[in-house]
Parts: C-alpha cells; sequence; structure tokens
C-alpha cells in the first residue's frame, strides 16, 4: 500500500472504465446479441411468472436429477461460446495469410484460443460429464439422492459461477492470453500484467472447488448407497467409470488448486515459485499442471466408456462381454493415468531413460483401452444391433477412436514427439479423442437418456442429422490438422506466409461449418422434441429395454426414484428383474426421507464468485469485505436444522398409483 | 445426402495420404529428422496392425448383427470366452512389447543429448571429429545464434555446412520457446535460465524453415528464421561475410536487442563479447547481477544457521 491512502483504489483496484473493450467491433457485437437475448429471456420469465417456479424448483433444489439436468444446460450454454471461439479461430487461421491479417490481430487471437481450451474442457466436457453421472448414478445404484445432497447444489453453483468469471471477462477487461494451461514465464506478472490471467486463475478456482466436492460426493455415494445385492462386482460399467472418475478428481484437481495458488501467489505477493530469477522454475509448474492435466483427460473419457459400455449392451440386446475385464481395465487406466505426465513435454530436455519411461507407461495404456474397444466389438458379436441415435454415435466412437488412439501412442514415442510435439497433428489427436470419445460419448448418452429424463424420446431424424454432420465434419475439420502437422506447422499461430497451407485450413474451416449444422441440429432435436412430445411419449419409463435399474423406475422418476429400495441380484440388474417377472410393489408404501431445498449453495457460490472478481481486480476492500460475508454465510448455513422432510405415504401411494395408470395405458 | 458425402471423403482419403507423405517431416532432410520420420512410419505401420482389423471388424460386425438380420446368431447371455479374452489383452500386449523395445532403443540414440554417431546411414562419424557448435537464444520475438567458434552471432538466420554435425546449446531470455527446424531434426524447448542441447546434422544443401515450436506471446507467428544448408565454402564465405560486418554484441547490444520487436529483419552481427551466452544462461547480463550459478555455488557454502551473504 501507498502512504497516501487511496479509498478509490482499494475499492476499485484496477477496474476503470477503461476496462470495457467498447473499442473492439466483435465484442461489441458479442454484448450487444447477449444483452438482448438476455433482456428477452428475463422478459419472458417475467411475462410468465417463472420466477418463483425456477427459484423453488431448480435454482435451490438438492435433488441430483434437476441438478444433473441444470450441468447440462450449462454445458450445452458454453459449448456454444467455445463453438463460437472455434470458428473464430478456424475462420482467422483460414484468411490470414501473406498480406492479409485477419480479422483478429494477436492480442485478441490469443485469447480466443486460450479461452477455447478452457470453456471446452472445463465448462463443456467437465459439467457434461459431471450432470450425466449426478442424473444417472444415483439411480442406477438404487439410491434415492447424492451422499451429500446439499453439496451437490453448491458445486454445480461453484461450476457455473466460475463459467461466469469467464464470460465475465469477455465484457470487462480481458482473458488470458497464454493458452488453456498458462504455462509461466508467460502467465508470471512480468509478461502478462493484465487481469486475464487473474481472471483463468480465479474462474477455475471457484470451479474447481465445485468438481472436486461433487468428486468427493460422487466418490462417497456410489461407495455407501449401493442398494442391497449390489456388491462391487455387480455395478453397471458406467457406475464403475463414474467411481474411477471420481477418484482420479479427487486426487487430481487438489494439485491443480495448488498450483493455481501458487501461480497468483507469484503475480500478487511476488513469490518465486516459477519465475526465471531467485530460484523459481517454471517448469515445475510444467511438471504439476500435468500431473492435474493428465488424470484429468481420463476424468472426461472414462464416462464415456461407461456411456458406451451401457449403450452397446442395450442396443445390442446382450450381456457385455467381458464384465470382468472390462472393470479391471477401467481400474487399469485409472492408475497409469498418474505415471504419464512427462509425455507432454518430452522435449524439455529430460534424459533419454526418463522419456523413454513415460513414453512406454503411455504405451502400456493402450493395452486396458484396447481391451475395451474388443469387449465392445464382441458385445455387437451375435447381438441384435438397432441402429437407433445412441448406438450411431458408439459405432461413430469406435471407429474414430481407434485413429486419435493410434496417433497418441505415435506421440507417445518421443523421438517421433520431437517432430509432432505442438504441431497441428497433435491439435488433430486430442480433438481426435475429446470429440470422438468424450463428446461422441457425451451425445450418445443424451439421447440415451434423455427420456429418462423427461418422459420422452429425442426426434430420431435430427439426431440423426447431428449425428452424421458432426461424424463428418470431424474428419472434414481434422484429418486437414494432421497432414499440416506433418508438414511442420505449429500450433496457436494467428498468420501464415506460406500459401500453400492456405488450402488445407478452408478444407478445415468448411469442417467446422458441418459441425456447426452437427450442433444445430441437436438444438432443432430438443426443440422438435419438445414440441413432439405428446408424440414421443414413453410412459413405461424402459424405452430402449433397457438392462439398468434406472430403467426400472418411472420416467422422469418420481422426487424419491424408489418407493422401495430395490435388491440385486445379477449386475444387469433390470435385464435380471425382467427376466424373472418382477412385479412392481403396489402397496404398502411407507413415508419416505429426502433432504430438503436449500438456496445456501446458490448465495455462497454467488459470494465466492463476486470475492474471485474483487481479486482479479486487487479491489481489496471489497475483497475482504465479501469474504468475511462469505464465510458468514457458510457458518449460518450451518445452523439451518431444516434440511430433511417426509414424503407422506398418501402422496407416494398417488404417485405410484398414476404410474400404474400409464403403464396399464400402454398396454 | 449422406451416402455422397461418405463417398466424396472416401475419395478424399488417399490424397491425403499422398499429401501426408510428402512433407518436410516426413521426407527431411537431415539424418536425424529422417531417422525420426522412419519411426513414425515403422510405428504407425506397427500400431494398423490391430487398428485397421478394429475398424473392419467393427463395420463387419455392426452390419451382419443388425437387428433386421434375422439369420444371423443371436446369443444373447453369451458374455465370456477365456480365450478370446487372452486374445484380447495378448494382442495388443504383442505390439506394446514390440513398440516399446523400439521406444526405448529409439530414445537413447536420438537422444538430442547425444553426440551424433554417424553422417547418415552409410557414412559413420569419427569421435575426432569435432562439432560447429551454435549457441541459441530465444528472444522476444526473434532468434540469436550465437557461433563462439567462429566469433560471429546473427539474428534470424541461421548457416551450417552440409555433413557437418552441430551442436546446438538453447536458451531463452525470458519466456519459453521451442526450437524446431523440422527438415533438420526435432525440436527442443528453449528455456529461460536454463540450457538444452540438440545434435544434429544436415545432409542437403537448401534453405529450410525454422521457427518457434513453443507460443510465446503476441509476436509468436512471426518468430521464423531460414537456415542454410551450404557447402564447406559457402559457409566460410558467409562466415567472412559476417565478420566485415562492423557491429559488435557487447551486453549492452544484447540488452537493447532483447526488447520485444517483431518481424525483426535477418542481420549478421561481426563480431561477439566471449562468455555472452553463459550471462543469458545464468541471467547476468545486466550491470550489477549475479550471475545463478555464482549465486548457487556461494548459497552451498553457507553453514546452517549462518546468516546468508548479501
Amino acid at each position: 500500500m501507498s502512504d497516501n491512502f487511496d479509498l478509490i483504489k482499494l475499492i476499485f483496484g484496477r477496474l476503470s472504465l477503461e476496462a470495457i473493450p467498447y473499442h473492439e467491433p466483435i465484442l461489441l457485437g458479442t454484448f450487444a446479441m447477449v444483452a438482448l437475448g438476455g433482456i428477452v429471456v428475463l422478459g419472458l420469465l417475467t411475462k410468465y411468472r417463472l420466477w418463483g417456479m425456477l427459484w423453488r424448483d431448480w435454482f435451490t433444489s438438492i435433488d441430483h436429477k434437476r441438478i444433473g439436468i441444470m450441468y447440462i444446460v450449462l454445458a450445452i450454454v458454453m459449448l456454444l461460446r467455445g463453438f463460437a471461439d472455434a470458428v473464430m479461430m478456424r475462420a482467422q487461421q483460414a484468411i490470414a495469410f501473406g498480406d492479409n491479417a485477419g480479422f483478429l490481430p494477436p492480442h485478441h487471437y490469443d485469447q480466443v484460443f486460450t479461452a477455447h481450451g478452457v470453456i471446452m474442457i472445463f465448462f463443456v466436457a467437465m459439467p457434461l460429464v459431471t450432470g450425466l453421472m449426478n442424473y444417472v448414478v444415483p439411480l442406477q445404484i438404487g439410491a434415492r439422492d447424492v451422499a451429500f445432497p446439499f453439496l451437490n447444489n453448491f458445486s454445480f453453483w461453484m461450476t457455473t459461477f466460475g463459467a461466469l468469471l469467464v464470460m465475465a471477462s469477455l465484457f470487462v477487461g480481458e482473458f488470458a492470453r497464454t493458452g488453456w494451461l498458462a504455462y509461466p514465464p508467460l502467465s508470471g506478472i512480468l509478461y502478462s500484467p493484465d487481469v486475464g490471467v487473474d481472471y483463468y486463475i480465479w474462474a477455475l478456482q471457484v470451479a474447481g472447488v465445485g468438481t472436486l466436492l461433487s468428486g468427493i460426493n460422487l466418490v462417497v455415494t456410489i461407495v455407501k448407497m449401493r442398494a442391497p445385492g449390489m456388491n462391487m462386482m455387480k455395478m453397471p460399467v458406467f457406475t464403475w467409470t463414474s467411481l474411477c472418475t471420481n477418484i482420479l478428481i479427487v486426487a487430481a484437481f487438489p494439485v491443480l488448486t495448488a498450483v493455481l495458488a501458487m501461480l497468483s501467489l507469484d503475480r500478487v505477493f511476488g513469490t518465486n515459485f516459477f519465475t526465471n530469477d531467485m530460484g523459481g522454475n517454471a517448469m515445475m509448474y510444467v511438471n504439476l499442471i500435468w500431473i492435474w492435466g493428465h488424470p484429468e483427460v481420463y476424468i472426461l473419457v472414462l464416462p464415456a466408456f461407461g456411456i458406451f459400455s451401457e449403450i452397446v449392451s442395450t442396443f445390442s440386446g446382450k450381456r457385455l462381454f467381458g464384465y470382468t475385464s472390462m472393470v479391471y481395465a477401467t481400474v487399469v487406466i485409472t492408475i497409469l493415468s498418474y505415471l504419464v505426465w512427462l509425455h507432454h513435454f518430452f522435449t524439455m530436455g529430460s534424459g533419454a531413460s526418463v522419456n523413454s519411461f513415460f513414453g512406454i507407461t503411455t504405451m502400456i495404456i493402450s493395452i486396458p483401452t484396447g481391451a475395451k474397444i474388443f469387449n465392445w466389438l464382441f458385445t455387437m458379436y451375435r447381438g441384435r444391433i438397432r441402429f437407433e441415435v445412441p448406438m450411431l454415435w458408439t459405432i461413430g466412437f469406435m471407429v474414430t477412436f481407434v485413429i486419435g488412439g493410434m496417433t497418441g501412442v505415435l506421440l507417445a514415442v518421443p523421438p517421433a514427439d520431437f517432430v509432432l510435439h505442438n504441431s497441428l497433428f497433435l491439435i488433430a489427436h486430442f480433438h481426435n479423442v475429446i470429440i470422438g470419445g468424450v463428446v461422441f460419448g457425451m451425445f450418445a448418452g443424451i439421447n440415451f437418456w434423455f427420456p429418462k429424463a423427461f418422459g420422452f424420446k429425442l426426434n430420431e431424424f435430427w439426431g440423426k442429422c447431428s449425428f452424421w454432420f458432426w461424424l463428418v465434419g470431424f474428419y472434414l475439420a481434422f484429418m486437414p490438422l494432421y497432414v499440416l502437422g506433418l508438414m511442420g506447422v505449429t500450433r496457436r499461430m494467428s498468420h501464415f506466409d506460406d500459401p500453400s497451407l492456405q488450402i488445407w485450413f478452408v478444407i478445415a474451416a468448411l469442417g467446422a461449418g458441418l459441425i456447426a449444422l452437427g450442433i444445430g441440429s441437436f438444438i432443432i432435436q430438443i426443440a422438435v422434441s419438445i414440441r413432439d412430445r405428446k408424440k414421443l411419449a414413453d410412459v413405461t419409463g424402459d424405452p430402449w429395454n433397457g438392462r439398468t435399474l434406472e430403467w426400472s423406475t418411472s420416467s422422469p422418476p418420481p422426487a424419491y426414484n424408489f418407493a422401495f429400495t430395490p435388491v440385486v441380484h445379477d449386475n444387469d440388474a433390470w435385464a435380471d428383474m425382467k427376466k424373472n417377472k418382477y412385479q412392481r410393489p403396489l402397496g404398502d408404501f411407507v413415508e419416505i426421507h429426502m433432504p430438503k431445498n436449500t438456496g445456501a449453495g446458490f448465495i455462497i457460490a454467488a459470494l465466492s464468485a463476486v470475492l474471485g472478481f474483487a481479486l482479479i481486480w486487487h479491489m481489496w476492500l471489497p475483497a475482504v469485505a465479501t469474504f468475511v460475508v462469505l464465510v458468514a454465510a457458510t457458518i449460518i448455513h450451518t445452523f439451518n436444522y431444516n434440511r430433511d422432510y417426509y414424503i407422506p405415504a398418501d402422496e407416494v401411494v398417488r404417485v405410484e398409483a398414476e404410474r400404474t395408470r400409464l403403464l396399464n395405458s400402454h398396454v | 445426402m449422406v451416402s455422397q458425402i461418405l463417398r466424396r471423403g472416401l475419395l478424399l482419403l488417399p490424397a491425403l495420404l499422398l499429401a501426408g507423405c510428402n512433407t518436410v517431416v516426413m521426407n527431411p532432410s537431415g539424418d536425424i529428422a529422417n531417422q525420426q520420420a522412419r519411426l513414425i512410419v515403422i510405428s504407425t505401420a506397427l500400431m494398423l496392425l490391430i487398428i485397421v482389423p478394429v475398424i473392419i471388424l467393427t463395420l463387419l460386425f455392426a452390419w451382419r448383427y443388425r437387428k433386421s438380420n434375422t439369420s444371423a446368431p443371436y446369443e444373447p447371455d453369451w458374455d465370456h470366452s477365456t480365450r478370446l479374452e487372452l486374445v484380447i489383452w495378448g494382442a495388443p500386449l504383442l505390439i506394446i512389447i514390440a513398440l516399446g523395445l523400439l521406444t526405448w532403443i529409439t530414445t537413447h540414440t536420438l537422444d538430442p543429448y547425444r553426440p551424433l554417431s554417424r553422417i547418415d546411414a552409410e557414412r559413420p562419424l569419427s569421435p575426432q571429429v569435432k562439432p560447429l557448435v551454435v549457441e541459441v537464444v530465444a528472444l522476444d520475438w526473434k532468434w540469436l545464434f550465437i557461433y563462439p567458434e567462429q566469433g560471429i552471432a546473427t539474428v534470424n538466420e541461421l548457416a551450417a555446412p552440409v555433413d557437418v554435425p552441430i551442436q546446438f546449446k538453447i536458451t531463452a531470455s525470458n519466456v519459453m520457446n521451442s526450437f524446431y527446424i523440422p527438415a533438420l531434426a526435432g525440436q527442443i524447448y528453449a528455456m529461460p535460465s536454463m540450457e538444452t542441447k540438440l545434435h544434429a546434422v544436415i545432409n542437403k544443401a537448401g534453405e529450410y524453415e525454422g521457427f518457434s515450436a513453443n507460443y510465446s506471446g503476441a509476436g509468436f507467428s512471426h518468430m521464423r528464421f531460414k537456415f542454410h544448408g551450404l557447402d564447406q565454402a559457402g559457409f566460410d564465405a558467409w562466415v567472412q561475410k559476417a565478420k566485415a560486418d562492423s557491429s559488435k554484441l557487447d551486453r549492452a547490444e544484447y540488452l537493447k536487442l532483447e526488447q520485444p520487436s517483431e518481424r525483426e529483419p535477418a542481420r549478421l552481427i561481426g563480431s561477439i563479447e566471449p562468455n555472452l551466452f553463459h550471462a543469458i544462461v545464468n541471467r547476468c547480463v545486466a550491470p550489477n547481477t549475479v550471475c545463478m550459478d555464482k549465486m548457487m555455488a556461494t548459497d552451498l557454502n553457507v553453514k546452517p544457521g549462518q546468516q546468508k551473504a548479501e
């Protein structure tokens, strides 16, 4: 602090009107669109008096099903933002040749690729994965909710407010220009003095708390709340992969939190963890961030593997081939994912033995992964395959993912990596596995479980459009990038001199256009399905002839999921129950103990975001004030003893009678 | 519509393969890069042994066991076969064992820190031959090359005689970059206050592209230089041309050069201050700064409980 006490500075920190980017036409246009859209949505909500409903039934809800749905809505909204960034990059790289500087100067372009990476991983892929796990896992294990329902709501809001901080950087200040992992020294205060990196740090810190807590929550849920009879080796494979993913989250995310905390200490208090001078070591950051970052990719892809396992077996009308080896493969991947991080920087100059060790451990991961692919293959063998939308995504995945896996193993050979590292070949590789694996998996999962969540199927025509546009668009967008990588073109370039490269970037841009159609088709698919919900309705609760417990209850499931906790005898519990002519209980219902909604999660998370904002702008006075209120709000919440209620037996009787009526109307 | 797109996509495939093979990475001009390209081909072939059957089987099974094909056998409860499991785990295992061995061997033989043992596949290199030493500094956003033995330096231009081993010593001024000439050899990071090494040799005369392969800020896209592979006479003439230049790279000049700039034109510098590279790595070019190696040595001698020397 300076000697002359400057109140304005204490309150506003670095924030001033200068921070509003009104001189950037692209941002101004975006802001106008967002503001207009926002006003329309808010207006409609007010007109139809939906505020109360939203607050009571959704924002404060601690029902794992509603929270799961909200996660997925968040992911889809953020997908649009992240994809807009992708389109801008593809357009810039398709035109910025020779004298043409393109429409994005480096200052803007560098923010775009950083934001694209951060948003797609943290605020699209993660909420999709967490949302599906949240929705499906308790139903699959026959539980009524997660272990810590309030924590679940709080986790969701932390993630959402983290996303909000990233979005705020569009219109107030700027985002990081460092790449999505913000390597120092570039992200240090000397070379990134602006608020961009601080937005990055605090958005991820806030969202990271949410992710970590939801990880703990789901681990405990899976370990402690399985239905009687469901021992570990009778858990559905999606639950298994969720368990492994959440264990990875619990083990990996604290590393991210710690490394970002050290980076902010370097930036704000002048410590020297990752600086060039005074014994700081930037490569320590690179090591630490990848010790989180590599497990992170398995955090994303394992649940996708689980989804594919469920879908292959359901749509082939068969038990999953090699359940036991599938489980062991998942566990082996979980463990190995901690032993490979160095393959992200073979070029750092480690010795040959260190590089070979990490190269070979990386290759070993491909063995269980390969085993999984074969297991899906032999699940299809001698099945009766129905090519509905989820199955299409699955077959698209199997073909696409093995190509990405192959280029991945290639990159794990250190001398090969020396020529391909940081090139567009690498970009093509990881989009190959993240789109071909995670994104395909999430779309498969959404199409698969949507009828469970809403009681009607998604429109098949638009679903198929969405799939084919994505599939063809993916190949068109990323195969040219493999070629460009072999031409020695490196990533994160905003301008090129060599005109012979241009054609490949134009093809890639066309591919991005097809993917845009794929995303558009998906949104139309949802809109059309809502319109035709009567026609698409499923009253059985089991539209696909499913095999696991979530299909045994109604669609959408009642707040309590199961009137009586089911008893499990087989890993395809519901298929087994159907085979043994299971009769739904029709009477003797008792009252059900359930957790109660609370606004505390929303409030505490909102305060965290305000605190983050204040810290980003060095608004020390508001930061201290918000922190005090935050702690107070948390303490006050602990005195809230009004946390549970009973669904009366009459209510259960009424709900179950309605289900009986629907089931009978169907037959 | 869909099938049409697919058919066109399939037509694109051979074009893609052709384009992929005739590129600087797959068809380079230096022995190290050549071995790396060959390694890519061998590893890919090895993996295709399993990838191709998987893709074919996926499409085949999907077609054969489609629901409408009621003549295909249907075994809803078949979910285990020990023999099949052995194949499933064994086949990838065998391939990875082969690939792992290949990785272990090539990672050691192509280690960038290892002095070269051959000029190309036919010509071994006698250990007596001393390599050409080039000190590389990645600056914001240009490249500085120092030739300590020749006593010259260059900005954004690099030259080396054909078939002579080169030893690069690489560092950076303040942020991380990656030193990469695809035609010559794989890349290695250029990091401030650290020194990395790269050994390579260029086998064909020509002009090649070099650049930073690690994003380093606003001027990154144009952090490029030309690498000239010259015959010995051509290289000597090039050195003479540089020596004829009257400018000198001393500490003051370096501090000026270090300031951020973009699209810096190539230039030759006739003379250099000795040990400048050591000072850059140890962050003591500026006056009144202590070199890191000296600081660390001093710190090592401090006895526990003793006050650290200022």
